[in-house]
């Protein structure tokens, strides 16, 4: 079974970590995985957005034109993405910054208030980690427990970071 | 029998092929001797040029590697850093070092690299048949400014060793010519203290030599020593540039 | 880990001594790793350089000195390259040059793409000389080539192009490294360090004989002969029954093998081969399996370049499809399995 995610959202939201954790678990959990960032002027001028494969087997592309599962934190991702997703394919919107109107229903937008969430936090800039949590339960790739392993190597140099990033998950994947 | 005058061991016996009065010779036998007497032979690694001097390396007995036009400050930097223990000099002419390889002269100066650079500034194109050079005089005229250097359309003389001295990488500048015994002698002693900046460790060097070249000049050899007094140093003056030597500590 | 920092790791692994780069999209991961990794090592050098042109030439310098040394860069940095290149062929210097290629010509996009396989494969610079190409197609083998590359360069004492493109060298998987790194690399022995104890060497390729340079070039093309024989690579997939053979190296081979999976599932008779050495090229493979097929579908990334060694190879054997996507533009294995059984049908393969 072949999975694509792709996490879109402006530079700073943290758009890279996210699919950087997801690959990391998927590693931890001995799937084949490839991650592949945008990169060049494209991010200098606010959007991100990588792609994560994850296979039980050889992955062929690492590109996704037709992805599973989208996350878009911010509206600008909502619009370029929107018709790529799968049909039957998962939706994962940050409903505190981007508002759905979504033209075709053969997909399931799941809205995670991702911001709030994050503020009650007292965490705002961990909403890509409520974001990955609620994407972890719904998508089903990985298992929360990897999801939050997988932390440690990719917060090998901010470890004081680890313990909210994981609350940010769990908050997330309780969420939904 | 006393003997004071011979042959220096690492000038390799082989008949010199440069033009009756080309500056070339004087200089690799000055800059022999100064291997010898600095005991370098064994350590120097010289880089030549394409041009005249290409082939340097039939005379000069030490280790010898060809570059591409105008890259002798990166091909020296590259050993240098590999193989620190090294005396490394580059041997360039003014289109070498003062066109095409500007940058690359620029950015090793910058960087302090420890290598020697023996500048060859002859205002011509050599080898090719004697082109403007990014050093010829105004108004002087070559094969390709066959009206003389027009300022307006081709640029000034470049003092390449002025430009070079504002860089801090550059510990020690000297401009030198060889047309006279005198400016020979002191020629040979910049460059002394342009290998010993090396040995010290202490930067970037370079000496410019005025050189002359008759036979691009169209001149036969004592006119072309005066033309250098005479025009020459008037837009390249002789003389210290830039020496901090003084100011660092050898470590 | 990024493709990037595997080439670099696997390079210090490799005992390379000397990094001399310049920035350019997208393979600056690399240059970054060297800065942070190789410089702080005892007796390695970094450098950025001004420019390419600069940077090949103190790789020139550093391999003078008789150490391993490396440099990276895509594609419009890598023509800049040539000339130092081909000084490098010339003066038989070992060298590892990486290419994570993009879309050209010109400054082209930094998206990935292969249209530098004539210039890596046919020498690039002028004069008449090769380099070893190798063409990874996943972040582990890039580590494993890029060791590859630096014994290859040492044991023909030739430059060595790893031509990758930019989606391997952004790209992130997991990889593995067999080697630890040296504690003392090794200096050829043949080093230009000063004349100790040894008469004077000089190195250089500039003669007024032709003859001489003739003998130059007969010396370099022996050894070619010899690195044909003893160094071609491809990896073959599926192609015990295969009645079409695709043709891909690089990324394009690994989105062909995805392709090949659903063509196998749907009961398509379609096999691979993909050349690990681009140069030398496997040719004898290819005509190999013209003994047994007569269709073969070349696919790459740029307008048809490899596709030209494929029919050389063939001697007018076979059947040659081609497709291409040039620019950057990364086709998908199921755009790929559409031409796959296109071809297949109108063959009347089924």
């Amino acid at each position: 079974m072949l999975i694509k995610t792709i996490f879109a959202g402006f530079g700073g939201q943290g758009v890279l970590s996210m699919g950087l954790n997801l690959a990391q678990a998927a590693m931890l959990e001995g799937k084949n995985v490839t991650y592949l960032p945008s990169y060049g002027a494209e991010v200098r001028g606010g959007t991100a957005n990588c792609t994560v494969a994850i296979s039980d087997e050889e992955i062929a592309s690492p590109v996704a034109s037709s992805p599973e599962f989208v996350v878009a934190m911010n509206q600008p991702s909502l619009v370029r993405f929107q018709n790529q997703i799968q049909s039957g394919g998962l939706f994962f919107i940050n409903s505190s910054l981007v508002e759905a109107e979504l033209s075709r229903g053969d997909i399931e937008v799941i809205s995670v208030p991702a911001n709030s969430i994050a503020e009650e936090l007292g965490s705002p800039r961990s909403a890509n980690m409520v974001m990955l949590g609620a994407l972890t339960k719904k998508s089903n790739v990985v298992s929360l427990p990897s999801v939050i392993e997988g932390l440690k190597d990719t917060l090998k140099n901010k470890p004081k970071l680890i313990a909210i990033n994981k609350k940010a998950l769990m908050a997330g994947y309780n969420a939904v | 029998m006393k003997k004071v005058y011979s042959r220096p061991k690492s000038l390799k016996r082989n008949h010199f092929h440069y033009c009756p009065g080309c500056g070339h010779s004087i200089i690799h036998r000055v800059m022999t001797e100064l291997i010898d007497e600095m005991d370098l032979q064994d350590k120097a690694i010289g880089i030549p040029p394409p041009g005249c001097s290409v082939f340097a390396y039939h005379y000069f007995d030490v280790d010898m590697a060809e570059s591409a036009h105008g890259r002798g400050a990166a091909v020296a930097t590259g050993i240098k850093r590999a193989y620190p223990e090294a005396i490394v000099f580059t041997y360039q002419g003014d289109g070498d070092l003062a066109a095409i390889g500007t940058a690359e002269t620029i950015h090793a100066a910058n960087r302090g690299e420890k290598i020697t650079a023996i500048f060859i500034n002859n205002a011509v194109y050599g080898m090719t048949g004697g082109q403007m050079a990014p050093t010829t005089l105004s108004d002087q005229k070559t094969t390709t400014t066959p009206y003389g250097r027009d300022v307006k359309l081709e640029g000034y003389p470049i003092r390449m060793s002025e430009i070079l001295a504002l860089l801090k990488g550059a510990v020690y500048i000297e401009r030198t010519a060889v047309n006279s015994p005198t400016n020979i002698r002191r020629t040979k002693k910049a460059i002394r203290k342009a290998f010993q900046s090396q040995i010290d460790n202490l930067g970037f060097s370079l000496v410019e030599i005025l050189s002359p070249c008759p036979t691009n000049w169209r001149m036969n050899p004592l006119e072309s020593w005066q033309w250098i007094d005479k025009e020459m140093t008037r837009e390249f003056p002789l003389g210290v540039i830039k020496d901090i030597t003084g100011e660092k500590n050898a470590d | 880990m990024t493709g990037n920092s595997a080439v670099g790791e696997a390079a210090i692994r490799a005992g390379c001594q000397g990094y001399f780069g310049y920035p350019i999209t997208p393979q600056n991961e690399l240059t970054e790793y060297m800065a942070a990794h190789l410089s702080r090592r005892r007796g390695c050098s970094f450098v950025q350089a001004e420019s390419e042109i600069a940077a090949i030439n103190m790789v020139y310098g550093a391999s003078l000195a008789g150490v391993r040394a490396m440099t990276s860069s895509s594609s419009p940095g890598i023509s800049l390259k040539q000339e130092g290149i081909s000084y490098l062929a010339a003066c038989e210097l070992p060298a590892v040059i990486v290419n994570m290629s993009r879309g050209g010509p010109g400054l082209g996009s930094i998206s990935a793409a292969q249209s530098d396989y004539f210039q890596a494969t046919r020498g690039g610079g002028h004069g008449d000389y090769r380099c070893i190409v190798l063409a990874p197609s996943s972040v582990q083998e890039l580590a494993d080539l890029t060791h590859r590359a630096f014994d290859l360069a040492d044991r023909y004492q030739i430059p060595v192009i790893i031509l990758g493109d930019g989606m391997l060298g952004q790209m992130m998987e997991p990889v593995e490294f067999k080697h630890e790194a040296p504690e003392e690399p090794p200096v050829r022995s043949n080093a230009l360090r000063g004349a100790k104890g040894r008469p004077s060497r000089i190195i250089k390729t500039f003669t007024s004989k032709p003859t001489e340079l003739e003998e130059l070039n007969w010396s370099l093309f022996r050894r070619y002969q010899l690195i044909k024989k003893e160094e071609t690579t491809c990896e073959t997939f599926l192609v015990e029954d295969a009645e079409l053979i695709v043709v891909a190296f690089g990324i394009a081979a690994r989105i062909a093998k995805g392709a090949i999976k659903n063509a196998r599932t749907a009961g398509l008779r379609v096999g691979m081969l993909r050349p690990v050495t681009l140069w030398p090229f496997p040719a004898e493979a290819v005509r190999e399996f013209a003994k047994r097929t007569k269709y073969f579908l070349v696919f790459e990334m740029n307008m048809g370049q490899m596709v030209e060694d494929v029919r050389l190879a063939l001697e007018g054997k076979g059947e040659v499809f081609f497709y291409g996507r040039p620019g950057g533009v990364i086709p998908t294995p199921s755009e790929v399995l559409r031409v796959i059984s296109r071809h297949y049908y109108q063959e009347g393969l089924r």
